[in-house]
């Protein structure tokens, strides 16, 4: 043991998961493609010249552009315009930012949920356990998209019209989180009635210190192992479910499009020979999804202490 | 001509950052019909030297030199070579019995596959000779027990089976890797006691791993001492535990406990931490030393515990008593010792003690408080701070998301919230020191230390509200001998000075011997005799207290 303070980048530079993965090149590469696609997305504004958004720099003349590289192409637009002549890469990044957002809250959304059921079922156990994990079997019955769609169909019972487009981002969110969190439930769970049996939850009790204090600072911290792995491959499943309700057009409104309403709105002018207009959006949800679900199958392999 | 011949064996492990030396040119010879001990701590390389007899070194590891000579071959020139002899030649008895069978086929067929795999037998005299080798290790109605599964053995029994597993094919090598670690004395005795028997009727040579100088003192002929994969000494048994000539010898032998007499405090030549001189404690200036009085700080009356196991029924078919109407006291000031083996529900005295499980039946008085009735949670505070438990595993008793003074500090800023940072890390300070630990430790995180100082830590942690009782449960079963007694010394110390009063709870007389003022002795939950330590040890009145006295291996009977 070296008497040297180590300050925070060494430790990094020292831990045996920087270490596993400058040995993974999947790792490397999904993680530098990901890290494009969010400072691209978040960044937007400054990155592309075109605001698809505004109306009046749009011109009717531009719509239906194909890619630069083929025969009709014009080269400032690269991957070619949609039926009301926006840049498709600009409309892209702005809709992955919007897909973004919602995946990553809703992930948040069900992470704070799931676990924070989860956590406590495994510490109490006893009636509240078994009624917090029958509720998960309950809920896992039935598939998310299903329940997803209730929430949606719900909410537009409850929410007037005019205000429907205002929230409709916010119902998205909630309705991918509901439909998730029972898998953060039951690893945590799991997780906790493992690390509540150890000596030091023990040693905690016997000096007093209260049930909330133990199952938050110091099981929760010994619990995001398993939590964070499935929450990275959650939160791609998350973007893909947003995708797949915009799709259906129960997600965010056309006026703010996502990828999925990207790809509904592309899919009209798929038989006429239009196709860039669906296949870019598609193409980068695949490698977005893909490239998280890469790092998520690294990070599960790291840190699950089983394989090591 | 010695049959084993292990000449310049070295085995490294290619790690992240270096390569790490498990074994360093070891020369071991073994003779037939002897038992060789080979003796270390944990991390000595004891169990690699083994594994490396029968090339089972898990990778990354590797014999990077030296050669292995069985009767005249080479068994690490080819590989062929080393599976024909594994299991045929060699045979080898693993630590754990629950582990080592496979839990779905009866020991019959365990049996008889093995036979079949290396000698040439039809079935029928494969079952003749499996059951011949059952006769022979001791289990009894063998022709029945043949078709019976290892959930069915007790775990002496299928340590037993295991032996038997060995020696099926007529191995003239018999290699046995802790294999009484996991057991109980009265165990451990007999199924010593067998292989020692094996030894001379079947003439094998024998090498018996282990880190229990008792054992070695009463099992072995030759004994070999390594060190970080080093061999330190090597030599007749009883010539190296009486006079032995390195200096870690000395150490390892000093630090076992003697079994024979009560010493002060252990003679440690070889520290741990070797920057600290002479015990300081400092927190004496904080510590509220409270008068010994004549009293019984502790009252335990009638007490009783049962797990119910019946999650959907509600007969008390499934319950287990863990502890069956156990009365005693502890006197203020006193060590009071707890003895019995696995399963005798010492540990969850200790629990209800320190209020993690509500007792069945029967009433804990501390201070004479009946601390079992209290339900007001602000009340059951005072008591939290005076009752502390130091735990059996350093590994999971610290959490290791926590700096260590985050550790150390929870209790101390939990019973005084209104403490000024300044004074809290002052305390701090004082509490690792006083475990003779370095300040420099405090912004440490507990992985960074070995099995020892993280006791220290824990035993720091549970000083920290200066409590009066300290409930020890195992707190060395999972150290090695030399930091064992760097422990008990410093526990020794604190309760002197701290005027503590102890309940130390441990499965090994030795160490109970040398730590308590009176014992208590359990079996299944149920108190044989309590008395004190001295006349317990001189004059046992209960028939299992004998019997444990008379099985537990002695490092003394080398001088007879």
């Amino acid at each position: 043991m070296d008497n040297k303070k180590l300050n925070v980048w060494d430790r990094i530079r020292d831990s045996d998961i920087y270490f596993s993965f400058i040995k993974s090149p999947t790792a490397i590469a999904s993680a530098i493609i990901l890290f494009i696609i969010l400072f691209c997305s978040f960044f937007v504004e400054f990155i592309t010249p075109y605001n698809p958004f505004d109306p009046s720099s749009l011109s009717l003349m531009d719509a239906f552009t194909p890619p630069s590289w083929t025969e009709d192409g014009v080269a400032k637009f690269i991957i070619g315009t949609d039926g009301q002549g926006r840049d498709m890469l600009s409309t892209i990044l702005y809709g992955s930012r919007i897909s973004l957002i919602v995946g990553f809250s809703a992930i948040i959304f069900s992470l704070v949920l799931g676990v924070g059921l989860g956590l406590t079922a495994g510490y109490f156990g006893g009636k509240y356990e078994m009624i917090v994990m029958r509720l998960t079997d309950v809920q896992l019955t039935v598939p998310s998209i299903l329940m997803a769609l209730l929430v949606d169909g719900i909410a537009r019972g409850i929410i007037s019209r005019e205000m429907h487009d205002e929230m409709a981002i916010y119902v998205l969110i909630f309705a991918i989180g509901i439909s998730e969190w029972p898998q953060f439930a039951r690893v945590s769970r799991a997780a906790t009635l493992v690390e509540k049996n150890k000596d030091y939850v023990s040693a905690s009790t016997i000096i007093g210190v209260s049930n909330f204090i133990i199952m938050f600072k110091h099981i929760l911290p010994n619990i995001t192992r398993p939590v964070l792995v499935i929450g990275t491959i959650g939160l791609a499943l998350a973007i893909l479910a947003e995708s797949t309700l915009s799709f259906l057009g129960v997600g965010v409104p056309p006026t703010t499009p996502s990828l999925g309403t990207l790809i509904r709105l592309g899919n009209d002018f798929l038989f006429s020979g239009e196709w860039w207009i669906t296949f870019f959006p598609a193409i980068f949800l695949v490698i977005l999804a893909f490239s998280i679900n890469l790092l998520g199958d690294w990070m599960r392999d790291t840190l699950n202490p089983k394989l090591n | 001509m010695s049959f084993l011949k292990i000449k310049n064996l070295s085995v490294d492990y290619k790690m992240r950052k270096e390569t790490v030396y498990a074994a360093k040119n070891v020369n071991i010879e073994v003779n037939k019909g002897e038992i060789l001990g080979l003796v270390g701590e944990s991390g000595s390389g004891k169990s690699t030297v083994g594994n490396a007899i029968i090339n089972l070194i898990d990778e990354p590891g590797k014999v990077s030199n030296g050669s292995i000579l069985l009767g005249d071959i080479n068994i690490h020139e080819n590989s062929k070579n080393i599976a024909s002899y594994r299991g045929k030649k060699v045979g080898l008895i693993f630590q754990d019995p629950q582990t080592s069978l496979n839990p779905i086929f009866t020991i019959g067929e365990q049996l008889i596959e093995t036979i079949q795999t290396h000698l040439s037998l039809n079935t029928e005299e494969a079952k003749n000779k499996a059951i011949n080798l059952l006769k022979e290790v001791g289990i009894k109605d063998a022709d029945t027990r043949f078709y019976n599964y290892p959930h069915q053995f007790s775990g002496g029994m299928r340590q037993r089976v295991v032996i038997s597993l060995a020696l099926c094919c007529e191995p003239e090598l018999l290699i046995a890797d802790e294999p009484t670690t996991a057991l109980d004395v009265s165990i451990q005795s007999q199924i010593l006691e067998l292989i020692k028997r094996l030894t001379k009727e079947r003439n094998l040579a024998v090498i018996l791993i282990t880190h229990d100088m008792g054992v070695i003192a009463e099992t072995t002929d030759r004994v070999a001492v390594m060190k970080n994969g080093n061999l330190v000494e090597i030599g007749k048994t009883k010539e190296v535990l009486m006079t032995p000539k390195e200096i870690y010898t000395k150490s390892l032998v000093s630090s076992v406990p003697p079994t024979n007499k009560k010493i002060e405090r252990f003679k440690i030549i070889e520290k741990e931490n070797k920057n600290q001189t002479d015990t300081n404690i400092k927190i004496l200036n904080r510590w509220t030393k409270k008068k010994i009085v004549d009293q019984d700080l502790v009252q335990i009356k009638n007490l009783s515990k049962t797990f119910d196991d019946s999650f959907f029924t509600e007969s008390s078919k499934n319950s287990v008593m863990a502890v069956n109407d156990v009365s005693f006291n502890i006197k203020e000031g006193q060590s009071f010792g707890l003895v019995g083996e696995s399963g005798s529900g010492k540990s969850t005295i200790a629990k209800m003690i320190v209020n993690l499980f509500k007792p069945t039946s029967g009433d804990i008085y501390f201070d004479k408080v009946c601390i079992t009735k209290i339900k007001n949670n602000k009340e059951m505070m005072k008591f939290r701070k005076q009752i502390q438990m130091i735990f059996q595993d350093p590994y999971s008793s610290l959490n290791g998301r926590l700096k260590v003074k985050d550790i150390v500090s929870e209790p101390i800023k939990l019973h005084n919230p209104s403490i000024s940072s300044k004074d809290l890390d002052n305390y701090i300070y004082d509490l690792l020191e006083s475990v003779e630990l370095t300040q420099q430790s405090a912004d440490r995180y507990p992985h960074e230390f070995s099995g020892g100082q993280r006791q220290r830590i824990s035993i720091a942690r549970a000083l920290a509200t200066q409590p009066r009782l300290l409930v020890c449960d195992e707190p060395t079963s999972a150290l090695d001998v030399s930091i064992q007694a760097q422990i008990l010394n410093l526990l020794k110390d604190l309760q002197e000075q701290l005027n503590l009063t102890i309940l130390f709870i441990s499965h090994d007389l030795p160490v109970v011997r040398q730590m308590c003022d009176r014992i208590a002795v359990l079996k299944n939950g149920k108190l044989c005799e309590i008395s004190e330590t001295e006349e317990l040890f001189k004059n046992p009145s209960h028939d299992y207290t004998k019997e444990l006295l008379t099985l537990m291996p002695k490092i003394e009977s080398i001088y007879n």
